[in-house]
């Protein structure tokens, strides 16, 4: 398997994946999946300035990942997918698309609605729902930032 | 002396690594340190770190230190900056250039900031010394 990592963080490329999943995994590619970011250039520069030479970002929308997702997973090179928000991985999960992975939750930060499940996850009732359909997927769903701490299980961020 | 508006600073950086460095520069400079105000990425969301930066970036002349050259710290400070004559973004932010910032600025972002890389980089280096004759980091000078 090809992509070692599917990740939900707000931050996208920022150092927690760059430094701590990045000694884990140590990545050759990232993949950010991002309808808006896939649209603007400027946007992507700004997220790939200061990376290392060796390390490939590709950006891509959702329909265009998931035609791109079994090609991602063939391709030998270690890569790393990001998406910003759980309707983003919900719509690559789509269908069975995600089948057997694991989906990290890895920063949702606070915003009005949302409520602290975690120092880094922040959940509304729409932001649940939606990780119960992405479960729903044959996917789970756990929450970790990093890679040493410990991984929370999608029941206990469903706990009321 | 100059009439020019004297430049303003922003450190911006992971968990409390911002406000260290300023508290450290307060100790060392006094009230030069007022020059400086720390932003931390803790807990933000990306929108709201932006929101956090345009509210203390003000008007005039500005350099903005960032601890990494990427990251969520990073890519604030650079939108923030964009397309910006009078703003600049240093990353790999240190005790030595943000003291020599706060003593001189009054000079023009295009003569500071090279002078700030300059002393930020001349800060790091080793002892004993690696390479007596070569790369002055690890000659100790």
């Amino acid at each position: 398997m090809a992509i070692l990592l599917y990740r939900v963080d707000e931050r996208l490329i920022h150092g927690q994946v760059l430094v701590s999943w990045g000694a884990k995994f140590q990545p050759q590619r990232i993949i950010v999946v991002d309808d808006q970011l896939a649209t603007s250039t400027w946007e992507q520069e700004l997220y790939a300035l200061g990376l290392p030479e060796d390390l490939e970002v590709t950006f891509a929308n959702v329909a265009d990942a998931r035609v791109r997702l079994p090609q991602w997973r063939a391709d030998a090179r270690r890569s790393l997918l990001l998406v910003r928000d759980l309707e983003t991985m919900r719509g690559l999960a789509r269908g069975g698309a995600l089948s057997g992975e694991r989906v990290n939750i890895g920063g949702i930060h606070y915003a009005a609605g949302r409520e602290r499940v975690l120092p880094y996850v922040f959940l509304s009732a729409a932001d649940r729902a939606m990780l119960e359909q992405i479960a729903a997927e044959n996917v789970a769903v756990v929450a970790q930032d990093l890679p040493g701490s410990k991984a929370v299980a999608l029941a206990d961020l469903l706990r009321p | 002396m100059s009439e020019q508006t004297p430049v303003r600073g922003i450190v911006v950086a992971h968990g409390e690594l911002a406000m260290g460095l300023v508290h450290a520069v307060r100790r060392i400079a006094g009230d030069a340190a007022d020059a400086l105000v720390a932003v931390s990425n803790e807990g933000c969301s990306p929108q709201k770190l932006s929101e956090d930066l345009a509210a203390v970036a003000g008007t005039g002349p500005l350099v903005v230190f960032v601890d990494l050259p990427t990251g969520s710290c990073a890519v604030a400070a650079r939108k923030l900056c964009q397309n910006q004559e009078q703003r600049a973004v240093i990353f790999g932010a240190n005790l030595p250039l943000l003291l020599d910032f706060v003593f001189h600025r009054d000079l023009s972002l295009q003569e500071l900031v090279p002078r700030l890389l300059a002393r930020g980089r001349a800060g790091i280096c080793c002892s004993p010394a690696t390479d007596p004759h070569g790369d002055p980091a690890l000659s100790g000078r």
